[in-house]
């Protein structure tokens, strides 16, 4: 057996840095989830707190003015539904776990994917990270972020932020470099300064693939629903992971449906918003 | 004369062992060989040249020659390796990133051969774009982008994306976003490259309109070689980086410098390419016409003239007096210039080919008055000067022309 002789004691290792990661940045753990926390606290409690109709009528008509009369309606019929099936609150919470995932990923993942676009040595670096961040399977960000962070709803956006942030960071990288080399050129040669050809140049042309990205984001933040339930997300996620213990197959679809609504009205929203982008923009 | 734009030994070397490339440069080493031995490739060696203020400069060369490389130097999108570029007399090379973008905002600007418009500007807002950049309000943006847009003819695209105009329309743009904020030097890479000929022919002779108003200085390039001679005040050749001739067109053709320049100008003769905008001079003898006879009189006496050009106010052409016909007027005590001036002497336009202009100044009696669309008097082209250019040209073999040249 080669395990006898060679094993590279690789789990160990991360098993001790991550002991040492707890017990000296217990302090930065500690104000990254109280900030995460205040975020989800505030657009759960919004989500949560109005009522049901009001929610559902905003968002429809949010579907029907970006996406058209099509999505809008299937966004109102889709939340009717979710709201029949008794699911409507955990929807909501599942629903504030998302955009605060999504949030928190933009908030990260877009400056660094423009430092990414600037600079060729943190591209290269940055590169493998993403992909094993994206390949890595899921289950196993739960570990870390259950040590550093514990149980309950913010632990659970850490992780699905952590899996769902790289295409944010790829796309707006992507974005920034595919804006035309002689366009870049002739904005420096009418003499703008860095910012102003970042911020009245580059974002604006790159923003249909950024918005692509935010879209890829939210279904990833999605697809981790019911993974995070599993440290105590709660959401629809809960209700499918609970159906599964007990073998509830009606339960089961129910929540499931659920998510795909909601992934499907998601998806209708930013997909049109990445597109109505590519017309145009001024400041 | 005023010059405005002095390049001195301005090298370009791409690559990591850019130093090493310096050294072998400056040893004598060829492209080829310091490619080889370095792996740094020369775009530009030793460029040095003066542009005058108010003259359009040509730099003509074949792709990858080093000229979209050299005219990048001169506003440093493109840094050089050694070598000094200044403006007036501020050195540029010397400016620091604030002074650099000051100069671009201000006294440079570019046109580029692919157009490098914003898509997702607007037409106004793509013209605007100078002034946007150096914090002009908004109200007073638009209303310059309007003026230029009406001048280049494009008043009515204010408002439409640029994906909706066609190449030569884009390429107004592109003109009219570099000359909205007044620059001293317009950088033009190969402006009119990427249209169909016949849209080019109108774009040269709209940037000629425009240079009669505006009198900008421009460095122009251009791989062709009609463009060049039909465009540049003077020319500089450029082969592997290094410029091997600087002229006006007509030495250019006449006396080339090198075996480059021989072969590539082979077989062009002037009358084909050269046009009264080349041979032109500014007439000795001008008057107005509310000046009266006797001024033309006394005009015509001090230049040794007989006749003299009469213009109205806007500076277009009444016609021309004869010395004879203003005597007997102020005999007769008759004072308007309209009356007693010649109106069919031969006028042609700037961009009439010596060709053309043979026949012309055979059966003329009277100096060839050139002028503009708007009948605005440019210069004038005595017929010797005509007649003599095409002894000159009687050296070289009738059969070295090239078929359809300057056509
Ligand atoms: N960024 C760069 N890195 C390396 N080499 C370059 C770079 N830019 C230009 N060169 C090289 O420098 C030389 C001059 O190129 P340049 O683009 O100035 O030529 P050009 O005369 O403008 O040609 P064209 O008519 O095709 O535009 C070429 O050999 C080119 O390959
Ligand atoms: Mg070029």
């Amino acid at each position: 057996m080669v395990n006898a002789w060679f094993r590279i004691p690789l789990g160990p290792w991360i098993d001790a840095a991550t002991g040492v990661l707890v017990v000296n940045l217990r302090g930065v753990f500690r104000s990254i989830s109280d900030w995460i926390g205040v975020v989800l606290g505030a657009v759960e409690g919004v989500l949560r707190g109005a009522p049901f109709w009001l929610v559902l009528l905003v968002v429809s008509l949010l579907a029907w003015k970006v996406a058209g009369r099509g999505p809008g309606l299937f966004a109102g019929a889709g939340l009717l539904f979710i709201a029949g099936i008794g699911l409507w609150d955990r929807a909501m919470i599942t629903l504030a776990l998302v955009l605060t995932a999504t949030l928190v990923s933009m908030i990260l993942g877009i400056p660094l994917g423009i430092l990414a676009a600037r600079s060729r040595t943190l591209d290269a670096v940055l590169r493998p990270v993403l992909d094993v961040m994206q390949t890595m399977p899921s289950f196993v960000y739960l570990i870390p972020a259950l040590m550093l962070f514990g149980i309950g709803r913010v632990p659970g956006v850490i992780a699905t932020v952590v899996f769902a942030m790289p295409p944010a960071i790829r796309l707006t990288n992507l974005g920034i470099r595919q804006v035309p080399r002689d366009v870049v050129e002739a904005a420096r040669a009418f003499g703008a300064t860095p910012s102003q050809l970042l911020f009245g140049v580059q974002l604006p042309l790159a923003l249909p693939t950024i918005m692509a990205g935010v879209n890829q984001t939210i279904l990833l933040s999605l697809s981790m629903v019911v993974i995070a339930a599993m440290i105590g997300a709660g959401g629809l996620g809960g209700v499918v992971l609970t159906a599964i213990q007990r073998v509830q197959i009606g339960t089961g679809f129910e929540g499931g449906i659920a998510i795909v609504i909601l992934a499907i009205v998601l998806d209708r929203i930013t997909q049109a918003l990445a597109r109505n982008r590519r017309g145009r923009n001024d400041s | 004369m005023d010059s405005l734009l002095r390049v001195e030994q301005v090298t370009k070397v791409f690559g990591r062992r850019s130093e090493r490339a310096l050294k072998m440069l400056a040893q004598g080493f060829g492209k080829d060989e310091i490619l080889r031995e370095t792996g740094a490739t020369v775009g530009v060696h030793s460029a040095s040249f003066t542009v005058n203020r108010g003259e359009i400069f040509v730099i003509m060369g074949l792709s990858g020659s080093g000229k979209s490389t050299l005219i990048r130097c001169i506003n440093r999108l493109i840094e050089p390796s050694a070598g000094r570029v200044f403006l007036g007399d501020q050195d540029v090379t010397a400016a620091d990133e604030r002074a650099l973008r000051e100069i671009r905002r201000r006294r440079m600007s570019m046109v580029f051969q692919r157009f490098a418009l914003f898509p997702h500007l607007n037409v106004a807002e793509n013209v605007a774009y100078g002034l946007r950049v150096r914090g002009v309000p908004p109200s007073e943006r638009r209303r310059r982008a309007m003026e230029i847009l009406e001048r280049v003819g494009l008043a009515r695209w204010a408002d439409a994306p640029i994906q909706r105009l066609s190449g030569g329309m884009q390429q107004r743009v592109g003109l009219g976003r570099a000359i909205v904020t007044d620059p001293e030097i317009l950088l033009m890479d190969e402006p009119f490259s990427a249209l169909d000929p016949l849209i080019r022919r109108d774009m040269q002779d709209e940037l000629l309109r425009l240079q009669s108003d505006l009198k900008k200085t421009i460095v122009f390039i251009t791989h062709d070689l009609d463009e060049a001679l039909k465009l540049g005040d003077r020319v500089a050749v450029m082969k592997d980086g290094v410029i091997h001739q600087i002229g006006a067109p007509e030495e250019i053709l006449q006396e080339p410098a090198t075996d480059y320049v021989a072969e590539f100008v082979r077989g062009v003769s002037p009358q084909h390419v050269l046009t009264a905008r080349h041979i032109m001079q500014t007439p000795g003898a001008l008057v107005k016409v509310k000046d009266g006879p006797r001024v033309a009189l006394r005009e015509m006496e001090a230049e040794g003239l007989s006749s003299a050009f009469v213009v109205d106010e806007a500076g277009r052409l009444v016609g021309l007096v004869l010395a004879d016909d203003a005597v007997r007027a102020i005999s007769e005590g008759r004072r308007n210039l309209r009356e007693i001036a010649v109106k069919d002497s031969p006028r042609v336009a700037p961009d009439t080919l010596m060709d053309d202009l043979l026949p012309i100044a055979a059966e003329a009696r009277y100096p060839i008055a050139v002028v503009d669309d708007d009948g605005r008097l440019l210069g004038i082209i005595a017929r010797v000067h005509v007649l003599s250019g095409l002894v000159a040209h009687r050296r070289e073999p009738a059969d070295g022309r090239k078929p359809g040249e300057g056509a």
